[in-house]
């Protein structure tokens, strides 16, 4: 056991001189090696340690299942903190833990340099069991069942923050301080919100976006301290003088943020929780929007630092073995590590390295399918769109173009629908009101109702979300937890 | 340089975690089960296997709420092995349409294919958590009342009659492999000291009496729906009398107008015709009574069910005879199933009777049974 050890202790310290010699550049790694037990609830959580909620418990139990039954395996788990945690499987053999070795540098490499990562706290673990240790106290105090209700409220819209708060120069926390202020925000979020639509295009918007106000490292802490007894009358009063020409009213897209500093009837515990879940979000936002990239950018690299390394034949057959079932394409879906390692080798066929270190450095999953994604590579991919035709999944599209933006239209916003904020005083009883900014797609309706008294529950009064559904204006409305549905434009006023 | 790369290796081995958030998930599947529990029971898979199979039923794990794209009514993209072209078909609907709506980012988030699954015993027990037999008095025993030994216990000295053969070999290959000598022929000698015996306590035997007269109306009036719903009732109400009562006895009883025993299999099997006579099933329900289970030493459980459609002149004379098995009975069920919204006359006879020990149910739904057997059983 202590002589394994530090075999894989001499081995890890040899492939980080051999991946610095190739130009990976990250963090720090301390390498632990868990029991599945172990690994597969860091993978559930996404942290070694985090709060409590039974979401977590119901993916643990699906993972774990999938691995008793060897139906899949997670070798490792990197965590983006500096030094960077990662986690090896107990009973990986040396071989599968040389390559996983090469695919952690790397993928630390993508943490430390993409700049989509360049906001993400390097102390995340500390943070979240801080987090984790102030929902148990709030559990002991207001018992379980208020904690676990506001937290399933709350992880149904935590997808709905402004992640560009993230890139961008940081002057908005000059701004910080006044966050208080509403009919500040009003005015900042409207102008700003001339690039909105940019926020769409991804990785190379990142020079003409004025971020909104709202940073992240501004924290709930100072945002709590006003809120729920605000005078609406004041705030929207504001708000209106500061309307701007180009659009009629703001738009936040912040919605939790929105909810801690305006949600009338939420108690200051479940604003903190709001908050928790908020910065978690935030942290966790970045990797979904670089999935293809980055893990196409670790196993380009750990094919190549493997062919560095002196294996013998038995060796470097499991490696191959290994790595064609890590790049395996999936019949039905896209295989995020095949999609991706493909593109960079085809970008390293007619790119020097430095332009490679570049693209890793400044682009996302949506700028890197729209900018690298070529005919060629869906021709040789055999990638195709379907979608369903009466009871039947049928392929529509094979033209490389339509493949591409399809792609592109699914990585918006993180695959999530975008919902905005237009009015906190709705029908002038202190409702929230809502809009999904329809973009092709419509909304599943029951996932929508279903979610929508949630936000109720947080929100406390009245809620409305607008959005299209088959080509037609629709208000769906929630109060005291039941949902109607009305259309809009036909019985627009009673 | 180097010393950056750490590796290391912790003891994981009291880490809870993710058990714990999973026990909370499954509890929270319960209580969604416990809601649903009307729909579940009455569900034809179970009723239609004799139960005692672990019959799996499909139960969607616990949704996690979000906006999310309607993912029937949008473009995915997919990877074929050879080029695809427009108009091929990949699937259909369920089986791997599910499985195709993956694209995109890899994982798309929201999608639960995951079902957990109740066993017909995970149902049982929820459902019989809140049942019991109402007013069972526990003073009503066998006429011989005798204490019933238990063996419970291992000692050393006893009953040769008594010894435990497993535990004294095991004894034997325990001693055998302490001490040094490994010869072969020692291998399965047993000593004194290598015996072990069972022993027992006696104890007060607690078992009560009780005898369930399960009745039903098997007319042809009766049609599919009222003979599934009874039969449903019966079924469970069987299944929790023997999971929960060592000591019930069961009777079964079909009518039509006239009354005889059945076996249990023909009881849940067989359909009959003719015209309906109440008072004949409840006479033969007090004669029995009167024969075998004198109510001073049993807790007497009779439940009827019919459509309620009886002749009409048969009403005054049911009335009596309910009222004299009710007497004699600790808890007395009647229920009827019904589609119309009528109370049927023998129901609006029987409600005559005011003493709380009779329990009138209707089943006008399906999901009506769980009502049913809670009225009945509490």
């Amino acid at each position: 056991m202590v002589n394994e050890m530090r075999a894989l202790n001499s081995i890890a310290q040899d492939i980080a001189q051999v991946a610095r010699g190739m130009g990976l550049d990250f963090y720090p790694v301390n390498f632990e090696i868990v029991p599945a037990e172990a690994l597969y609830t860091f993978g559930a959580y996404g942290m070694p340690v985090r709060f409590t909620h039974w979401s977590f418990g119901k993916a643990f139990y699906r993972m774990k299942t999938q691995y008793d039954l060897n139906l899949s395996r997670i070798y490792e788990l990197v965590i983006n903190t500096n030094p960077a945690y990662a986690f090896l499987l107990e009973g990986n053999r040396l071989i599968q833990n040389k390559l996983v070795i090469g695919h952690v540098y790397a993928h630390v490499d993508f943490f430390k340099n993409n700049c989509y990562f360049s906001r993400t706290p390097k102390d995340m673990v500390e943070r979240m069991g801080a987090h984790a240790e102030k929902i148990r106290d709030y559990e002991l105090k207001y018992g379980r069942e208020k904690v676990e209700q506001t937290l399933d409220a709350v992880l149904a819209i935590q997808e709905h923050v402004d992640a560009r708060s993230h890139i961008g120069p940081n002057r908005k926390m000059k701004n910080s301080p006044k966050i208080n202020v509403p009919g500040n925000d009003g005015s900042q979020a409207c102008k700003s919100h001339l690039c909105t639509e940019n926020h769409a295009c991804g990785g190379n918007c990142s020079g003409n976006c004025t971020t909104k106000e709202q940073s992240k490292g501004d924290s709930q802490k100072k945002t709590r301290t006003k809120s729920a007894s605000l005078p609406y009358e004041d705030l929207w009063g504001d708000l209106l003088e500061d309307e701007c020409e180009c659009l009629p009213q703001p738009e936040y897209e912040d919605l939790l943020l929105y909810i801690i500093k305006f949600a009338p009837g939420l108690e200051e515990w479940q604003r903190d929780i709001v908050g928790i879940v908020r910065e978690e979000s935030f942290y966790f936002y970045p990797q979904i929007e670089t999935k293809i990239i980055n893990e196409g950018w670790a196993t380009f690299w750990h094919a190549r630092i493997m062919r560095e390394l002196d294996l013998n034949d038995a060796e470097a057959l499991e490696f191959a073995l290994m790595h064609s079932q890590v790049v395996q394409p999936s019949r039905m879906g896209l295989n995020p590590y095949y999609l991706g390692v493909k593109i960079w080798e085809y970008l390293a066929k007619s790119k020097t390295m430095p332009e490679l270190f570049e693209i890793r450095e400044s682009e996302n999953d949506l700028s890197f399918i729209r900018n690298h994604l070529t005919s060629e590579l869906v021709e040789e991919l055999n990638l195709f769109n379907f979608r369903k035709v009466g009871a039947h999944w049928q392929v529509t599209e094979n033209e490389w173009e339509k493949v591409r933006d399809n792609l592109v239209q699914q990585l918006v916003n993180g695959g999530h629908p975008r919902i905005v904020v237009l009015e906190g005083d709705y029908e002038g009883k202190g409702g929230l009101y809502l809009k999904h900014c329809h973009e092709g797609s419509d909304l599943d309706i029951v996932y929508l109702e279903k979610t929508l008294s949630l936000v109720q529950f947080l929100w406390g009064k009245l809620v409305g979300l607008e959005t299209v559904i088959d080509t037609k204006k629709v208000l769906y409305e929630c109060a005291n937890g039941s949902v109607s549905r009305r259309q809009v434009g036909k019985t627009e006023e009673k | 340089m180097a010393d950056d790369i750490i590796v290391s290796r912790d003891d994981w081995s009291l880490h809870r975690k993710g058990y714990l958030d999973q026990t909370r998930h499954k509890e929270k599947v319960e209580e969604v089960i416990k809601r649903q529990l009307g729909d579940l029971i009455v569900d034809e898979s179970i009723i239609l296997t004799d139960g005692k199979k672990n019959t799996k039923i499909p139960m969607r794990s616990l949704e996690e709420f979000r906006f999310r794209y309607d993912l029937n009514k949008k473009n995915h993209t997919g990877q074929g092995t050879k080029k695809m072209v427009p108009g091929e078909i990949l699937g259909r609907e369920q089986a791997k349409g599910k499985g195709a709506a993956g694209s995109g980012a890899g994982e798309e988030p929201g999608q639960d294919i995951y079902e957990a699954e109740v066993t017909y015993e995970d149902l049982a027990n929820i459902l019989f958590e809140e049942l019991k037999l109402p007013n069972l008095d526990d003073k009503k025993r066998p006429l011989i009342a005798h204490d019933r030994p238990e063996f419970n216990d291992v000692r050393k000295k006893g009953l040769m009659a008594n010894v435990d053969k497993k535990r004294t070999l095991l004894e034997s290959i325990k001693r055998q492999a302490f001490s040094q000598k490994q010869q072969k022929k020692d291998r399965l000698r047993i000593s004194p000291e290598d015996l072990r015996f069972k022993t027992w306590e006696t104890r007060p035997n607690f078992e009560t009496n009780a005898v369930i007269l399960a009745m039903m109306d098997t007319s042809g009036s009766m049609g599919q729906f009222e003979k599934y719903i009874a039969r449903t009732f019966f079924f469970w109400m069987v299944r929790f009398l023997r999971l929960k009562y060592e000591n019930v006895e069961m009777r079964f009883l079909a009518h039509h107008t006239e009354a005889k025993e059945v076996t249990e299999a023909e009881f849940f099997t067989r359909g009959e015709s003719g015209g309906t006579r109440c008072s004949s099933v409840y006479q033969y329900a007090l004669d029995l009574i009167e024969g075998e289970y004198p109510p001073a030493h049993y807790n007497i459980y009779p439940v009827h069910f019919t459509d309620g459609d009886n002749i009409g002149s048969d009403n005054g004379k049911a009335l009596l005879l309910m009222q004299r098995l009710v007497d004699v009975s600790r808890v007395v069920g009647y229920g009827e199933i019904l589609r119309t919204h009528y109370s049927s006359t023998l129901m609006s006879t029987l409600k005559q009777i005011s003493d709380p020990k009779l329990r009138l149910v209707t089943i006008r739904d399906r999901n009506e049974v769980y009502v049913a057997l809670k009225t009945v059983f509490s």
